[in-house]
């Protein structure tokens, strides 16, 4: 079943057309991954799907449902969670607390509730942190959970971050390179993260420039080159066109390459 | 740090035993005064806390909701023949009120752009309340009726101590609470990073709000506490020093930390009666002080100080 589908997006930040006619769907449970140079336009696709930015045409349904322009929460309450690239993850909280902030949407925030902490909050409390402890586990970070999310190594936080997005229940995951500056015993960890997620049912969409991590794990790549589409399919139909070649390394360095 | 050190009941205990026990130091009335100063200031400096420190939106216009509930309870009752625990409930509406309608635009600002904004919105309050003088008396200020109910009328310094110190353990005790709950995470969450919150659903505008209200009205309950302990009111209360002063307390004290702003408000209320005997230079010191222990306790007393502890247990 296709959970998110993004159809001929468009936005264009003064006069240049940053992602141009762009559209991709994914399946639950499948892993599609977006590639291409850097400037292609692979993290302005991921902020204009999870409503951060107004694409100027286009587009996106969630579960058949058009959600094109809805704000980020409201997006995240049918169903959306992302990473991000650069690190967003709530320094001054605990990590269990960061999880916690995750299941904001599947808890009952009732503000007087919380002032005069009823019972019922403290009770809610009590789950809440036993789902995040869980989910900290499932990332490996069990043992850092009443640590300052501040304090963690750059490898944690990301996971970190990846423990808050599932924290949502999510029906699709957007990764925005989970495994950017990890070494590779981390690149591995967040492989087999990714595959568990998979396997789930959620549906996942990767950005990642590790080729190795995005040729071994994708059932599907979307390639983009300066915010157009270039080609889609299969790990193997992608790594065979020379075209994708080309738009890494240019025409010289492509003909380099096959020589080689 | 032993588990129970900084714990929320820890603090309340702590807290009530102090407001109890040091009366006993008081060698005279004039101290009664002094700390019920302090108590009603650190009543409007923990809400701030809580927009400043938990949400960490700034707001430089506080003092306006102060002189709302101030006005409150010197108006309804000289005006209107509200008594004055009615006036102070519907000052602390029409606080709630304002903040609500006045919060909507004004918090989608940010950082310098939503400090100048708050800026006007006190300023604004000021006015009103200097030039509407047939209702408020102007800059000569008003007197304010005693507080009763049942019969029971409050004044003296040592009735006024008893209730700042007790509505100080209650304010203190949901200021508490906050911090650990779904409302307490999404307010520190927004503050840290607000992509991330709006991503994981949180609705930051409606928080903001949240806070930015429940803020006024700790402001606006303190200002008529005041009021009606003073038995006097001008407009300086709603004015912009008075605004920076409770800024002052929070930062200085701590941010995000609720004993930081009980300590901050004591600090800025006592060090003023101390420097006294300094006569010409109080000011100058005061000023000194504040500098110098910004300076060196950045993150403010109480955060600085707990860390230090911390090692020290720990070693």
């Amino acid at each position: 079943m296709t959970i998110l589908a993004a159809s001929n997006i468009g936005i264009s930040f003064g006069g240049i057309k940053a992602i141009d006619g762009v559209s991709f769907a994914v399946d639950a449970g499948q892993i599609l991954s977006i590639i291409g140079p850097n400037g292609a336009g692979k993290t302005t696709l991921f902020n204009v799907v999870s409503g951060l930015y107004e694409a100027d045409q286009g587009r996106v349904e969630l579960v058949g449902e058009d959600v094109t322009s809805l704000a980020p929460d409201m997006l995240a309450a049918r169903g959306l969670s992302r990473t991000f690239q650069n690190l967003q993850i709530f320094q001054r909280m605990t990590a269990a607390e960061n999880v916690m902030v995750g299941r904001h949407l599947r808890e009952t925030c009732n503000l007087f509730a919380d002032l005069f902490r009823l019972p019922s909050v403290t009770r809610q409390n009590r789950a809440t942190r036993e789902a995040a402890l869980a989910l900290l586990d499932g990332v490996g970070l069990r043992g850092s959970a009443d640590q300052l999310a501040g304090s963690l190594p750059y490898g944690a936080c990301k996971r970190l971050e990846i423990a808050r997005a599932l924290a949502a229940e999510p029906r699709v995951l957007l990764l925005d390179e989970p495994a950017a500056g990890c070494n590779a015993v981390e690149t591995e960890e967040i492989d087999e993260l990714v595959r568990r997620v998979a396997a789930k049912g959620i549906a996942v969409v990767l950005v990642e420039h590790d080729m190795k991590l995005v040729m071994k794990i994708s059932d599907r790549i979307l390639v983009l080159e300066r915010g157009r589409p270039l080609t889609e399919g299969t790990p193997r139909e992608v790594r065979d066109n020379p075209a994708v070649l080309e738009a890494y390394l240019g025409k010289h360095g492509a003909g380099e390459a096959a020589r080689a | 740090m032993p588990a129970w050190f900084g714990h929320r009941s820890v603090t309340l205990i702590v807290l009530a035993a102090i407001v109890v026990v040091l009366p006993l130091l008081f060698p005279s009335s004039y101290y009664f005064r002094v700390a019920s100063l302090v108590w009603v200031s650190a009543f409007a400096a923990i809400g701030l806390n809580i927009l400043m420190g938990q949400a960490g939106q700034v707001s430089l216009g506080h003092a306006g909701f102060f002189g709302i509930g101030a006005y409150a309870v010197a108006i309804g009752p000289a005006h209107l023949g509200l008594p004055s625990w009615g006036a102070l409930l519907i000052g602390a509406v029409i606080s709630a009120a304002s903040a609500w309608l006045v919060g909507r635009p004004i918090l989608r600002l940010k950082g310098h752009y939503l400090a100048i904004a708050t800026l006007g919105l006190g300023v604004l309050v000021a006015l009103v309340i200097t030039t509407e003088s047939r209702w408020t008396g102007g800059p000569d200020g008003m007197s304010v009726a005693k507080l009763s109910l049942f019969g029971w009328r409050a004044s003296g310094s040592s009735t006024w101590y008893w209730i700042s110190g007790g509505v100080l353990v209650v304010g203190t005790w949901i200021a508490l609470n906050l911090g650990e709950t779904p409302t307490g995470r999404a307010l520190r969450a927004l503050h840290d990073s607000e992509v991330a919150a709006r991503v994981a659903g949180i609705d930051v505008a409606r928080f903001k709000l949240q806070a930015f209200v429940i803020a006024a009205v700790y402001a606006s309950l303190a200002g008529s506490m005041l009021a009606m302990m003073n038995g006097f009111i001008n407009p300086d209360q709603a004015g912009f020093l008075h605004s920076v002063e409770l800024v002052t307390m929070v930062v200085l004290g701590g941010l995000g930390s609720v004993v930081g702003s009980i300590v901050g408000a004591a600090v800025l209320i006592t060090l003023p009666q101390v420097l006294t005997v300094f006569q010409e230079y109080e000011h100058v010191l005061l000023g000194l002080i504040i500098i110098v222990s910004m300076i060196f306790m950045r993150d403010g007393i109480v955060p600085t100080a707990s860390r230090w502890l911390a090692r020290r247990v720990r070693v």
